[in-house]
């Protein structure tokens, strides 16, 4: 719900009709995450379908404040907005925060991180690595 | 064949995982390789659909014959070496931004949507690809050569990419595919812009292998299909 995967919510008595749509269309958590809706819903007693959808095209610009915030708890940097990522991820302008530190003084390692839908960066003031969550629209 | 480009090109991609000449390139290859499975996905399921009866995507991706793969020649180019893999992508992904850029506008509604969810992630795997370029063109004078090689090599397989068949152009005329010779022309701008900053000199080779788009591959397909293929041909519709 928070990151925008979840798109529309059908209820018909006990029938439930779940609308996702993928962050990367390769993203391997598509069908861990349509399992996961499929039993939790499932064990409440709904008889549940989760279908793929995939216009309109996902944007970061989904992910809620609650989401972003969660991200940044969990150790990957939000990201940005456009013209921000573009500066931040060809090395122009330091704006990607650490998430350990909170310091501004970091630099991009990889433009492709541990999933297609981050970047890898490094904090140069504690030398923390850390994910950052690239601007998709 | 929009399909079977990304689905070849990714299996290529995938070979690397692991052997990437650094970290930074194994990631990233290996995380374009996973955009273009994703995309691929989209396409055979549609195509699934379509078809109706029994075909699924599996069926579409690991059980057809060599000659009715319809990828073009390019992406079925081995991994020779790092700047092999870089001209290959280089030279895709800008022609495949350009595709993506008209399909988005298809009259197919399915066509749109995969095109337009697909075109943000080919963004970036075109700025990785060019950065590369330049890096290698512009970088030390083994790195230069070896890119030059490169380019030179597989610039011919491009004439490939813009070979249109009678498929094409019915579909260009249903609004649902694309205009190749629109795509050509921003092609060559912007490829020779690229290869000007990466100080190598555009190949002015008039010859060019095409036939990959009608099915007729160059020997490396076979060898990907065997691998490919392996599974699904030594234990029918196994799953995971
Ligand atoms: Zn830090």
């Amino acid at each position: 719900m928070d990151m925008g995967v979840v798109r529309d919510i059908e209820v018909n008595g006990k029938e439930v009709l779940v609308k996702i749509t993928p962050t990367y269309s390769g993203c391997p958590a598509m069908d861990m995450i349509a399992a996961d809706i499929k039993i939790a819903l499932d064990k409440e007693g709904y008889q549940t379908k989760v279908e793929l959808i995939l216009s309109p095209a996902w944007t970061t610009d989904w992910i809620t404040e609650n989401g972003r915030q969660k991200l940044e708890e969990y150790g990957i940097a939000a990201p940005l907005t456009e013209s921000a990522d573009k500066l931040a991820l060809t090395g122009e302008s330091k704006l990607v925060k650490c998430t350990n530190c909170g310091s501004n003084n970091t630099t991009m390692v990889s433009q492709f991180g541990s999933t297609a839908c981050k970047a890898l960066f490094k904090c140069i003031d504690c030398l923390e690595p850390f994910d950052y969550f690239k601007c998709l629209k | 064949m929009l399909g079977d480009n990304s689905m070849i090109l990714g299996h290529r991609l995938s070979e690397l995982c692991g052997h990437g000449p650094s970290l930074e390139t194994d990631i990233a290859l290996t995380n374009i390789s996973l955009d273009l499975f994703g995309q691929v996905r989209h396409y055979f399921q549609y195509a699934a659909k379509i078809k109706g009866a029994e075909t699924t995507e599996d069926n579409i991706a690991f059980l057809r014959l060599p000659n009715e793969y319809k990828n073009t020649l390019l992406v079925e180019q081995p991994n020779t070496d790092l700047a092999y893999v870089i001209a290959r992508q280089f030279f895709y992904d800008v022609y495949h931004l350009l595709l993506l850029d008209q399909l988005i506008n298809s009259t197919d509604k399915q066509i749109a949507a995969i095109a337009t969810k697909s075109i943000k992630e080919v963004k970036y795997h075109t700025r990785f690809s060019s950065q590369w370029v330049k890096r290698l063109g512009d970088g030390t004078a083994e790195s230069h050569e070896k890119m030059q090689t490169a380019i030179d090599y597989l610039y011919p397989y491009t004439a490939d990419l813009f070979k249109e068949t009678p498929l094409e152009v019915s579909l260009k005329e249903a609004g649902i595919g694309a205009d190749l010779t629109k795509i050509k022309e921003s092609w060559l701008t912007q490829v020779k812009s690229v290869l000007e900053e990466a100080t190598i000199t555009f190949p002015e080779n008039p010859y060019g292998h095409v036939g990959g788009k009608e099915g007729v591959h160059s020997e490396h397909l076979g060898y990907i299909l065997s691998d490919l293929q392996y599974m699904q041909r030594a234990y029918p519709n196994m799953t995971w």
